[in-house]
């Protein structure tokens, strides 16, 4: 095979552009600009630390089932672990939303960077409200029937039933849990491409 | 009594939630609690100081 059609592989191409893009050294630094020394900068990765725990959990009720995690006390308390660290998931993502609005996150070319939190932020929403209509138990049954006539007044009942144990539990557990893993990933990595935001410049003082 | 038990007396969650209500705006009494307590983490995350801050800006300094 010769160069030239080497080149043109898209795997090459690929790897090149990705290797170009984010080096190994930018993807995993050995040190961070001085500024990130403040724990506003600390929330996005508790966010990630609880979003692990709370995959973690979903998969323990998922392996043992709603008898298990209704009726004994280990399952009690890794239903509690779950609820839990989605609650730190987000009192953690709602700090690091302010902190980054308030640093005004997307200058310097990281539009993307913030879009992809905001929708990461709206998926998780759908996922937690999902995830309450899968507790299998009185509770998820009134949620339901209210979220029921919410839902149709948007028109979007005609797809998303919210009364379908079967269609809500697959949104739960699959479908919003790979878009909201896929949409953090892709939002470090963009953090990595571009780096951390900057603060402020300080305003020079004007004497009068 | 157990530990659950204990936690289970001082907060009762099997009673109604409470509420504040202030012409159409409604908020459980919970939510205003965990509202109250990420503003106050925000504020003390902005303002405390982070462990190591003072040294790595003289290590730059030197640099």
């Amino acid at each position: 095979m010769s160069t030239t059609e080497i080149d043109r592989q898209w795997t090459t191409r690929l790897r090149r552009r990705v290797a170009g893009k984010l080096p190994p050294d930018k993807l995993l630094p050995d040190t961070q600009p001085t500024y990130v020394s403040s724990w506003i900068y600390v929330f996005g990765v508790t966010t990630m630390a609880a979003l692990t725990v709370v995959i973690a959990t979903g998969c323990l009720l998922a392996l043992r089932g709603p008898q298990w995690w209704h009726g004994s006390s280990v399952g009690h308390f890794v239903n509690s672990l779950h609820l839990w660290s989605v609650e730190i998931f987000f009192f953690a993502m709602v700090i690091h939303l302010w902190g980054k609005y308030f640093m005004a996150a997307w200058r310097g070319g990281r539009a993307l960077t913030w879009m992809t939190g905001v929708v990461t932020f709206l998926t998780s929403i759908a996922a937690a409200f999902t995830g309450y209509l899968c507790q299998t138990n009185f509770d998820s049954q009134w949620i339901s029937t209210q979220a029921k006539d919410g839902i149709n007044a948007t028109g979007a009942g005609a797809f998303w039933n919210v009364l379908n144990m079967g269609q809500m539990l697959m949104w739960h557990i699959v479908l919003l849990p790979i878009a909201a893993v896929a949409l953090t990933v892709l939002h470090v990595l963009l953090v990595r491409v571009k780096g951390v935001v900057p603060p402020f410049e300080e305003r020079p003082k004007v004497s009068s | 009594m157990t530990i659950s038990g204990l936690f289970a007396a001082i907060f009762p969650l099997n009673s109604l939630g409470h509420y504040l209500q202030w012409h159409i705006f409604q908020i459980s009494v919970a939510n205003l609690i965990v509202i109250i307590l990420m503003v106050i983490t925000f504020a003390v995350a902005l303002f405390a100081p982070f462990p190591g801050r003072r040294r790595r800006k003289e290590n730059r300094e030197h640099d």
